[in-house]
């Protein structure tokens, strides 16, 4: 029987001609991506006195950075000598950072038909790249940094089949907010994103998808492969690299066709977000007090460029604050160039360097209780950006800028 | 292995963040876990016991790679059984020691302040009161093997990787 991409990157790295659903497999990784966070001694998480691969392992700082606090800055000493002490090869702290998903695109980790270990939920970010990446958790990471071997499960499939183009004012987040909605969680399954559509979508767009789709519990989600993946990669793949195609005769639970075309601007409502997504033309005129750009899922240099076009020449509402943070300094570097840095401080917003900053509610942009944000970083649970009685409500950046304006929820394409 | 513990019941898609909230990682591991479910069952990590079983919904565990599942162990649980366990959250529960798995249909089979009868092996669960019993299957059984034995680090240990 034929096999997805995923079976074929897990039958690679077991050593085995097939895996089928169901199986449990045990697969050599082929890059291991350690962040900060678990450094920190309030995770309690043993430091490993050798490593499986110095030169296959990669440490990023992104959750912690600058420190926000004396027990973060600590746990960035740790992670600091781990990597001396272990002659970690790619180490990318303070100045050369970024939020790790978008480090490992940038500096060319993520590889077509690779395996890439990371801790980090949203490790389905890379699979932007047709690899197979996944998160695993810090205690996961801690037994690959040491012996560069994990398992898996083998999940059935969903294939998403793509066709058409978004229209005007509509923009990645909408279209994975739009599957969200229609049809809410994917737990234990994989999934899988193909057909003509992808060549209007950029892997920017991509990244966004991919790393969304752990908000609907999905497994691996990995993109096909084509020229736009492959002309990314050109002068940034840490080594050569073999793409993966599922097979004709691959079995999947469903294929779903989503026409591009037909998506609207979409509003993730607060706490939660499989079934719970709203067009904005709905919830429009909501006040908001935070606005927030920036995450693995929507901080790139494509998406401060939407929010800059959006920002040129007018203010952030008085009752409301704008805060953006580039996905890495890589992208903190082109917004300066740009001259988009000039246009947010301009419209009143506050840039900050890059980090996770504001999405986990580690620092650089908390909410209060009764407060209400709108954001176009990955998580809307309760609490997750500050106050346990806040609300968060998850737009894509046209959308997060446009409201920052107005002071409460507004359609971009009304700003044009 | 068997284990008899108190029911708590718990309803679906319970994410990492309500069991451990980022305020956590302010504190000592051995106080994070008073902070389990603040925002949605303030108390209620101050009044289980040691022993005591989590019956979840579905999805349990959704969201991140907090050591989430390291809190609920800190707290005293003796196992979790849900409707569905989110992969991500599931691999935790193995890879800190806590007993965990799916079972369709456990939600009904409780009243919270029951009493659950699980067999960690066999991936079974009973209520005492009516001996009403369904089974889960998703761990094979290395990894029960690798769960009971208190998970990553005592392997690691054990071969030198880590102090
Ligand atoms: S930006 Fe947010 S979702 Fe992405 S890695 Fe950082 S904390 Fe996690």
């Amino acid at each position: 029987m034929g096999m997805t991409m995923v079976q074929k990157i897990m039958a690679r790295c077991s050593g085995r001609p097939q895996v089928t659903v169901g199986e449990i497999v045990s697969c050599r990784v082929d890059w291991a991506v350690e962040f900060d966070l678990p450094f920190a001694r309030s995770h309690n998480r043993p430091v490993p006195l050798k490593v499986w691969d110095p030169s296959r392992i990669a440490l990023i700082f992104d959750h912690l950075v600058p420190a926000p606090t004396i027990v973060m800055a600590d746990g960035l000493k740790v992670a600091r000598d781990f990597a001396k002490a272990q002659g970690i090869k790619h180490f990318y702290p303070e100045g050369r950072h970024g939020i790790c998903h978008q480090v490992i695109a940038e500096m060319g980790f993520a590889l077509p038909g690779g395996l890439l270990a990371c801790g980090d939920s949203h490790t389905s970010a890379s699979g932007a790249f047709n690899c197979a990446a996944r998160g695993l958790g810090a205690m996961e990471m801690l037994y690959i940094l040491c012996k560069g071997e994990t398992w898996f499960e083998v999940c059935p499939t969903i294939r998403y089949v793509l066709e058409g183009k978004m229209p005007e004012g509509v923009y990645p987040r909408d279209v994975i907010h739009h599957v969200a909605g229609v049809y809410g969680e994917h737990i234990n399954q994989n999934v899988e994103y193909a057909g003509p559509g992808l060549k209007h979508l950029d892997i920017a767009a991509r990244q966004t998808i991919a790393t969304m789709s752990t908000e609907l519990s999905a497994e691996f989600a990995t993109f096909e492969f084509d020229e736009q993946t492959e002309s990314y990669l050109k002068g940034r793949a840490k080594e050569p690299y073999s793409p993966v195609y599922s097979d004709k005769d691959a079995r999947f639970v469903d294929v779903r066709t989503i026409h591009l075309d037909q998506i609207e601007p979409q509003i993730v409502m607060p706490h939660f977000v499989p079934h719970n997504v709203r067009a904005v033309t709905e919830v429009a005129g909501l006040k908001i007090d935070q606005a927030f750009i920036g995450s693995c899922a929507n901080g790139r240099i494509e998406d401060l460029r939407i929010a800059a076009q959006i920002l040129k020449g007018r203010s952030v509402h008085s009752d409301c604050r704008l805060i953006i943070t580039p996905a890495s300094t890589q992208v903190a570097i082109h917004a300066a160039r740009e001259g988009l840095i000039e246009i947010f401080l301009e419209a009143g917003a506050v840039f900050t360097n890059s980090t996770c900053g504001a999405c986990n509610g580690g620092h650089m942009g908390l909410i209060g209780a009764g407060e209400r944000c709108l954001t176009s970083s990955t998580r809307n649970f309760r609490g997750r950006m500050g106050s346990k009685d806040a609300e968060i409500l998850m737009a894509s950046p046209a959308t997060v800028a446009a409201s920052a304006i107005m002071g409460a929820v507004t359609d971009a394409r009304t700003l044009f | 292995m068997t284990m008899r513990g108190r029911v708590w019941k718990f309803g679906d898609n319970i994410n990492t963040d309500l069991i451990m909230p980022n305020v956590a990682y302010e504190y000592p591991p051995q106080e994070q876990p008073k902070f389990v479910f603040s925002a949605n069952r303030p108390g209620w990590s101050a009044e289980v016991k040691k022993g005591d079983v989590l019956i979840g919904g579905s999805n349990f565990g959704t969201g991140s790679s907090r050591p989430a599942a390291k809190q609920l162990l800190g707290l005293g649980l003796a196992a979790l059984v849900a409707e569905s366990i989110n992969g991500l959250f599931l691999r935790n529960c193995v890879n800190y020691g806590l007993p965990a798995f799916s079972c369709p249909g456990v939600s009904a089979l409780f009243d919270e302040g029951d009493t659950a009868v699980i067999d960690y092996v066999e991936q079974a669960i009973a209520n005492e009161k009516d001996n009403r019993t369904l089974s889960g299957s998703r761990l094979p059984p290395s990894l029960v093997k690798l769960t009971l034995s208190g998970g990553i680090v005592p392997l690691l240990r054990q071969e030198g990787f880590i102090q």
